[in-house]
């Protein structure tokens, strides 16, 4: 047992100017300069919206991809987001994040198109809401069985990518982007308990996956 | 349910697991772990997991064609 601090500890912070990842370090106060730049954009300035798209694309773009998998798909969803963002630019009124406001947004559109691909899940609801057949295993385990060491990434990159839309967003956005589960609560709509529960649903459903890649015969 | 946290059962345990662990606690300072081997475990793969994640789908940003893309649709829009 490591005596490092449990995952599980918050210990995740939002990179909410889009900019490199600067790993988990603490919130930052909203950038005056960043602000400015809002309200331009805003107020239709094209200039100000082309920052808006440097500053937070990266992050916008990833999200796609980690979701969908597909970079030319990602590529039009990172698209199709901005251009929403650029028609209700306007009806931003800060009550959240401009960041977790954009992602919310961003998250839409990507559900919507793995709906019309008729993917897994049809809403966000049922995303959040997974069948209990779709659940974990119960996780009694032997802990013989611990994945001791370095996770195989591809091994747990497909795991991630086999969850149902639900979870994998949440373990998405928490445990590979950072956010808060009072951000995450707040995009998808959802109580924080909520958001605590399915992630914790996620990392059950991934650790019975990889377990079952090392250990074939003990599948649930 | 036993109000004692050193004698809950294993399904007590993480029942609580989720809130636990989204408290920002140290859960490994939990009585129930201090007797249980596969508890602990649970938590230690699932340690593991959330440590990996940090390393999965590097952040990568958009090809330019993109934001020309952008730019495009919102003259059509505009006209």
């Amino acid at each position: 047992m490591p005596n490092s601090s449990s995952p599980t500890q918050a210990r995740n912070a939002p990179r909410a100017n889009g900019g490199p990842e600067p790993g988990r370090t603490a919130p930052k106060p909203a950038n005056p300069a960043d602000a400015e730049v809002l309200t331009r954009a805003q107020a239709g300035d094209h200039e100000a919206f082309a920052q808006l798209y440097s500053l937070h694309k990266r992050r916008i773009y990833s999200l796609c991809l980690r979701m969908v998998g597909n970079v030319a798909e990602a590529e039009d969803l990172t698209q199709e987001a901005f251009l929403q963002l650029h028609r209700k630019i306007a009806t931003f009124r800060g009550d959240s994040a401009f960041s977790t406001w954009l992602h919310r947004l961003a998250i839409n559109v990507v559900l919507m198109q793995l709906r019309k691909k008729g993917l897994s899940l049809i809403s966000l609801d049922e995303a959040m809401e997974p069948t209990p057949e779709e659940g974990p295993s119960r996780s009694f385990g032997a802990p013989d069985l611990t994945l001791s060491g370095a996770i195989d990434r591809l091994a747990l990159e497909r795991a991630v990518a086999d969850l149902p839309t639900g979870y994998r967003l949440i373990f998405i956005l928490h445990d590979v982007e950072g956010f808060e589960h009072n951000e995450i609560a707040s995009m998808l709509d959802c109580s924080i308990g909520n958001s605590k529960s399915q992630l914790h649903k996620a990392r059950l459903k991934l650790r019975d996956a990889l377990r079952s890649q090392k250990h074939p015969e003990e599948r649930p | 349910m036993t109000g004692d946290p050193g004698k809950m059962s294993c399904a007590e345990f993480q029942a609580q697991l989720p809130e636990l662990i989204g408290s920002g606690e140290d859960v490994t300072a939990h009585p129930h772990l201090a007797s249980c081997d596969r508890c602990r475990a649970l938590l230690a793969e699932l340690e593991t997991i959330a440590e990996a994640a940090r390393q999965l789908f590097p952040s990568v940003e958009p090809p330019d064609e993109v934001w020309q893309q952008i730019e495009s649709a919102l003259k059509r829009e505009g006209e």
